[in-house]
């Protein structure tokens, strides 16, 4: 198997965020590799390291759309051991949607031979979940989606997962080529050790522009996105509250500021 | 004037109370649609029960594929009712299965998507909260038909007075539709609580509670509450992982929140911040979680909520 995991960089979710002209300024704030994204290296890898160990060569490629600098994020996940990545940088990228991002990883994926794509959820700044479904739809591959647990058995080219969200398990399957997302419950992601930050350095970033990939510059960034932002402002913050101690009598105060606002 | 399509959802027979909600948003705009797709047999009994919404009509498609194969063949479904009905705009419930669907719906149509939006108007136009909910964000679809997944329980839903007039509708499932197998499905089990993102009052437990969420639970069932918890707990063992809010977790924004040993993380604040009125429980006088509180006791738990439930069912008798 050849698999594919989309990895994003994002901007560290601890960090204050600033909007300017309707967009995230990204470059403001420090960047990381999507927490979720890990799960997703961690379960790829935990599938075939078994596999490998028996002498079958199936390989992780590691693929992101973004500024150079996101080759630090993805960096991270080589020293996990992914083999090798492809990273998508153009400055006609800037801006793009997800209806575009899904186009451009797409596009990769299909010229690259791969066979299975991993994904995480979600990236913890755009929070859309819907990139996995798009690489589905737009590659016509099977949509196994928000696994919170993963069975491959290759030699029937056969991918299982149960599929976990607020509607409930449901069990499916489908046979290669498809894409899989993990939710977080799926596993703990293993720390880079010294060893495979070390081998990770030695590994291939290739970046590619939109003309590597055969994508024109007219159809992504902010003139091909497909919604315009009219209006962005900041929450304006909360009002000072009340802050009592409780000195025996905090619930009984609780349950009065309750009944005055008539919540209860 | 505008015609806006809206995807029902309902589970085990019944329709989900997204459906009243999406409806009040599309009537904004003009001519509410609804769609159903239902297994054979069951589209009937389902649209009866939007006889107190403004949906006018009912569009259902009936296939036992949909359970079967999910949603390949819900997005051929929707894609042939859309060509049909030819809606100026689509809105879709914000859950996970709903917002998969509308990114593939907006490829199919080559129209803009918008998730997760808090509000609608008649321009078509969407709101949204991101980061968050530090930033509101307004957005229009600018190609094709804006697909847009409403947040449930963004808005109170309108009564209407008559039953939606009902047209059932064949379409053409086709191969690639049914690439996946759904061999097995729990739908989630419904305790007596509301489902956390509907709730209209939330109470979430942290590590505060140290594993014991019967406080927390005891009070969320006086006020009928959904019961949340904090990463920390989840990652515990002490709560179930679907019952998370925040970064990672659920996003709610109830009329209420009530977050007991909850530190307050951003992560945490990310999932609740847009709540209505928030109440916060910490023995930390310092805990980040006041600095959104409009209520904070700085106390212990287990001394708090059972005397505010008991002062709440005193004044109820």
């Amino acid at each position: 198997m050849k698999i594919a995991i989309c990895v994003k960089q994002v901007p560290d979710s601890w960090a204050e965020k600033k909007m300017v002209d309707g967009l995230l300024d990204r470059a403001s704030v420090d960047a990381v590799l999507n927490d979720l994204d890990e799960y997703a290296i961690e379960e790829a890898l935990r599938i075939i390291e078994p596999l490998n160990a028996e002498g079958a060569t199936h390989s992780i490629t590691l693929i992101s759309m973004g500024p150079e600098r996101a080759s630090e994020a993805i960096r991270k996940g080589l020293s996990m051991g992914a083999d090798e990545a492809i990273l998508i940088s153009d400055p006609a990228l800037s801006g793009s949607d997800a209806l575009t991002t899904s186009k451009v990883l797409a596009k990769v994926i299909s010229d690259g031979g791969f066979d299975l794509v991993f994904c995480g959820t979600e990236s913890t700044d755009a929070r859309m979940s819907v990139i996995p479904a798009m690489l589905a739809e737009r590659l016509g591959w099977a949509q196994l989606t928000f696994a919170g647990s993963v069975k491959v058995d290759p030699s029937s080219s056969r991918v299982e997962i149960a599929r976990m969200s607020e509607s409930g398990v449901e069990v499916m399957s489908a046979s290669l080529p498809c894409v899989v997302s993990v939710i977080e419950k799926i596993n703990e992601p293993r720390y880079p050790s010294f060893k495979g930050i070390m081998a990770a350095k030695k590994k291939t970033i290739a970046i590619k522009s939109l003309s590597d990939i055969g994508i024109s510059p007219s159809e992504v960034g902010i003139s091909g996105a497909w919604s315009a932002v009219l209006d962005a402002k900041a929450r304006p913050p909360r009002d000072k509250g009340i802050k009592i101690e409780d000195s025996g009598e905090g619930g009984l105060r609780l349950a009065e500021f309750l009944q005055e606002k008539r919540l209860v | 004037m505008a015609k806006v399509l809206i995807l029902i959802d309902h589970a085990s027979g019944k329709v989900a109370k997204t459906a009243g909600e999406l409806a009040t948003f599309a009537k904004r705009a003009g001519d509410c649609v609804g769609l159903i797709l239902a297994p054979e047999g069951q589209s009937q009994a389902l649209s009866e029960q939007l006889a107190n919404t403004v949906i006018g009509q009912v569009i259902a498609v009936e296939s036992n594929d949909f359970a079967k194969h999910g949603q390949g063949c819900i997005l051929d479904a929707i894609t042939q009712v859309v060509e049909k009905v030819k809606p100026d705009a689509i809105l879709i419930p914000s859950t996970s299965a709903g917002k998969e669907i509308a990114g593939r719906l907006a490829i199919r149509l080559n129209s803009g998507v918008i998730t997760d939006a808090i509000d609608f108007t008649s321009d078509l136009s969407a709101t949204q909260s991101v980061f968050g909910g530090s930033f509101t964000v307004s957005s229009k679809v600018s190609a094709g038909i804006p697909v847009i997944t409403i947040r449930p329980s963004a808005i109170e839903a309108e009564v209407g007075s008559s039953a939606p007039a009902f047209e059932k509708v064949d379409v053409l499932i086709s191969e690639k539709g049914k690439l996946v197998t759904i061999t097995d499905s729990k739908p989630a089990v419904k305790g007596g609580r509301p489902e956390l993102t509907e709730a209209k009052v939330v109470i979430s437990g942290g590590r505060g509670t140290n594993g014991d969420f019967k406080p927390v639970e005891a009070l969320a069932d006086l006020l009928g509450a959904a019961v949340g918890a904090s990463r920390a707990a989840t990652d515990a063992g002490w709560y179930p992982h679907t019952h998370q809010v925040g970064q990672t977790g659920k996003t709610v924004s109830p009329q209420l929140y009530l977050a007991c040993g909850i530190s307050g993380a951003i992560q945490h604040r990310a999932g609740m911040q847009t709540s209505k009125t928030i109440v916060a429980i910490n023995k930390d006088p310092e805990a980040p979680i006041f600095d959104v509180a409009d209520f904070g006791v700085v106390g212990d738990l287990f001394a708090v909520l059972p005397q505010a439930g008991q002062a709440i069912s005193a004044k109820r008798a």
